[in-house]
């Protein structure tokens, strides 16, 4: 089948404001996906266009932009997924929300000092077991935050949240995913901390619960279920509940 | 140029640079350089397991451990690192779980364990559960929960920076040169010592399970300023990718009771493998794979065969083995999540209904930098230290994993020699002084940028990578002939003196060049093809993943003898053969001595 790829580029060495660019291809499958597209576009055709990629099977986390309206990793798309027919046409623009380097390349920065900002690590000074092996934990505590654990950092749902495009300084859902991972761990002792962190105007408050970072995790992990359980926490005070 | 001065400066941030970055910055200044942010490493990738005799589940020991790992790699391993692998794995996954890795649990609370290939009890007997697992994305956890400790210890990162080029001043290591990806300018780090940790250089093969960014850099670097690559004709290639994409399924689909099944309807690894069957080490299944589809019983005549993880089908085989255990849909999909994903996304196939369809997939270098127990790089066959410099992970060859690594070894290795490169180099770093830069540290590579930004030559880095891939897919692969591999090293020849002589490439531009970094990764996949062929030609005999038809037996007399090669002042490669397997295990323990290799 041919393509078009209609792609948002700006390279600001040379570009006053960014523009559409299209690029057609021929003899895509239906399977392919669309990093691959993107990559012939790169290689075959202009070499110039800048895009972010590494593992290709939606693991890494780089390749995450908004493909027709939608964030998504360009590895995890497949071009029958997006249409069908001879001629798809395909849209491509980086994510939004955060500052454009190049072409589909953004600044990662602020997302990952959103990130920092939670105390996205596992705390706890207790004594470690005697017997010198492993602290001890339920299957049914370790599936409390299970979900969580699955997340990679693509910051597709935080561009994806109106809340945060309003406003750059909200935490967004990835940091408050991290900070779930750890707040429901029945082994991390931080989560008061957290908690606070997260309690401040620009903290876990700011979500209205849109569900667009759910949508848009290609983890599929249920970002505002999580959010929820946040504010739950924040609620009920930071005790461990104990699994059902 | 903007120089900066740490005292230790590691190159990579996967599990190995991480590890060894939590120890070193301890105690010494301590920068991270990767050209990825460093939850986009590769580790990250690692599905099924962590491979540790922490005896949860049943029986386990260490030696048991170090002996599988010894067989696996066809008795090339030196039996010292084997054995510091096997003892060392315990503390260093316990203290994973200390810093936070949410591993799934047994119903004691314990880390829970999964059967993995070539992974057995007593010397060789029935398989065993060993491999320390979180669901099917192991490697995935071991990565994040290094990274959030080392932003919990505050461990300087310089993120989308690209090492380049390293800098010696005489016998000794002096720090590295990189290139800011975001706006092009280089950086000198001077330091005391140098780790690279930048992973494996599966690109040079056509279908292969590697990400886009391992193309093998610090292999290359190395090599150039004079360190020998050691082993190289030794890569793996993992039984079950998937089908044209290359995309991996982990082991622990087997370890789970999935078997494979050719277009007959037989499960045929009885043939190959008539004790353990489909969990055989991966050179045994590759082969067995291969073989089948040589005899046109791959899935419709077609270049695959089929994993099938379908309850119907593993619980036949479970009864049918005396088993008691029995599986149903639900216990796959908390098991292999993400495989199940993966094949739903790009398959179009249920696993829990269907078979998966498969095929040999380039994965893994067991050779690399030449390294002792501690992580220091060594130059010769007496394993003279080159002060200064490290290496650990992927890219180093301590050797472990001889000429086949078994599956969960890696994220082992990782983490016990990232954490033993680590500590060392903080003692060396305490006990050192900074020796001064040469002039002009980066000139050299700084010229060879700008040759390839202002090349007006006729072949794209594309067209010429390809044609590598598929030569050494075709030539270099799973099996191997001395005319195959002659061709493979004629044409990756060719295609290093296009690279130099008829490159274009169209960004001229500063910032986030990717166009020129990919050629200058080109340039590396080129070295490394390049040696990996010739070193496979020189080997004459079949050992591990080195598998020839021209000469089918393996060659202890002659060949219990790791691969140095240097490069010539002449660009040409010079190979030595005098560096001896440590046989140490074997001295002491006869079950350790090299003999016929059977599953």
């Amino acid at each position: 089948m041919r393509v078009t790829m209609r792609i948002r580029r700006f390279n600001p060495e040379k570009d006053q404001k960014p523009y559409w660019a299209d690029y057609t291809l021929d003899q895509v499958e239906p399977n392919d996906r669309v990093l691959e597209l993107l990559h012939r576009v790169k290689w075959e055709q202009d070499g110039t266009l800048s895009f972010r990629r590494s593992c290709a099977h939606g693991v890494c986390g780089s390749d995450g932009m908004r493909i027709n309206g939608v964030n998504r990793l360009a590895c995890k798309v497949l071009v029958n997924a997006l249409d069908s027919g001879d001629h798809v046409k395909i849209q491509i623009e980086p994510m939004l929300g955060l500052h454009v380097i190049k072409d589909l390349i953004v600044d990662m920065e602020p997302f990952f000092e959103h990130y920092r900002s939670v105390m996205p690590y596992f705390v706890n000074d207790d004594p470690l077991p005697e017997d010198g092996r492993e602290r001890l934990q339920s299957p049914a505590n370790r599936a409390q935050f299970d979900d969580t654990t699955k997340c990679i950092l693509c910051a597709c749902c935080t561009t994806s949240c109106p809340s945060f495009w309003a406003n750059g300084d909200y935490v967004g859902p990835a940091a408050i995913v991290q900070a779930h991972r750890f707040i429901y761990d029945s082994r991390d002792n931080a989560a008061a901390e957290r908690l606070k962190v997260l309690r401040e105007p620009d903290g876990v408050w700011r979500c209205r619960t849109i569900f667009n970072c759910t949508s848009a995790c290609p983890r599929e992990i249920e970002v505002t279920r999580a959010i929820a359980e946040v504010k739950a926490a924040m609620r009920r005070g930071v005790k461990h509940p104990d699994p059902e | 140029m903007q120089t900066h001065q740490y005292e230790a400066v590691i190159i990579g941030a996967g599990g190995a640079g991480l590890m060894a970055a939590l120890y070193a910055s301890r105690h010494v200044k301590t920068a991270v350089i990767s050209k990825l942010y460093p939850t986009r490493s590769h580790t990250g990738t690692a599905q099924g397991g962590i491979g540790a005799a922490l005896g949860n589940l049943e029986e386990d020991r260490p030696e048991w451990h170090a002996f599988d790992t010894v067989k696996g790699g066809d008795y090339l391993s030196d039996q010292d690192a084997a054995l510091v692998l096997a003892e060392e794995a315990v503390s260093a996954v316990i203290e994973l779980e200390h810093l936070g890795l949410p591993f799934d649990r047994t119903s004691e609370g314990r880390i829970s364990q999964r059967r993995f290939g070539g992974h057995t009890s007593g010397f060789g007997g029935s398989p065993v559960r060993r491999a320390c697992h979180a669901a099917d994305r192991t490697g995935h956890m071991i990565l994040q929960t290094l990274y959030q400790q080392c932003i919990k210890n505050d461990v300087m990162f310089f993120d989308e920076y690209h090492v380049i080029d390293l800098i010696r001043s005489g016998d000794t290591v002096v720090g590295v040169v990189a290139i800011n990806i975001n706006d092009g300018k280089l950086h000198v780090f001077h330091s005391k010592a140098v780790l690279f940790a930048t992973g494996g250089w599966g690109k040079v093969w056509e279908i292969t399970s590697n990400a886009h960014t391992l193309t093998g850099d610090g292999n290359a670097i190395t090599y150039r300023r004079g360190v020998p690559m050691q082993d190289m004709e030794f890569f793996q290639f993992h039984p079950t990718g998937i089908y044209k994409m290359g995309i991996l399924i982990t082991e622990g689909v087997r370890g789970e009771g999935g078997v494979l099944i050719n277009d007959r309807g037989e499960r045929f690894m009885e043939r190959y493998a008539p004790s353990i069957k489909d969990l055989a080490s991966r050179d045994v299944v590759s082969r067995a794979i291969y073989l089948e589809l040589e005899a046109g019983r791959g899935i419709k005549g077609r270049r695959y065969v089929h994993l099938d993880v379908t309850p119907e089908t593993v619980n036949r085989y479970l009864a049918e083995a005396g088993e008691d255990r029995r599986i149903d849909a639900e216990y796959i999909e908390t098991r292999l999540p993400d495989i199940l994903d993966f094949c739903r996304t790009y398959l179009g196939v249920d696993p829990v209904k269907e078979p998966m369809p498969v095929q040999p997939t380039a994965h893994y270098g067991m050779g690399g930098i030449p390294t002792d127990l501690d992580g220091r790089a060594v130059i010769d066959g007496s394993r003279t230290p080159l002060p200064g410099l490290y290496a650990a992970g992927e890219c180093a060859c301590v050797s472990v994993h001889g000429a086949n690594r078994l599956g969960t070894n890696s994220l082992t290795d990782l983490i016990v020699f990232g954490r033993r490169s680590g500590k060392h180099m903080a003692e060396y770093c305490q006990g050192a002084d900074f020796v001064p830069l040469p002039d002009n540290p980066a000139g050299e590579v700084e010229a060879e940028l700008q040759r390839i930004c202002t090349a007006s030559g006729s072949r794209k880095p594309y067209e010429i990578r390809a044609e590598m891939q598929q030569i050494m897919m075709k030539h270099v692969g799973v099996f191997r002939t001395a005319s195959g591999m002659q061709e493979a090293l004629d044409t990756v020849r060719r295609l290093q003196e296009q690279f130099k002589t008829d490159l274009v490439i169209d960004d001229r531009g500063q910032r986030f060049n990717t166009d020129l970094l990919e050629a200058w990764e080109l340039g590396c996949l080129l070295d490394i093809a390049e040696v990996t062929a010739a070193s496979a030609l020189a080997r004459q005999e079949s050992r591990g993943a080195h598998s020839r038809d021209d000469f089918p037996k393996r060659d202890d007399e002659k060949w219990m003898v790791h691969t140095l090669a240097y490069p010539t002042d002449d660009g040409g490669i010079r190979l030595d053969h005098n560096k001896p397997v440590d046989m140490s295990l074997a001295e002491k323990d006869e079950r350790f001595k090299a003999k016929e290799r059977v599953y």
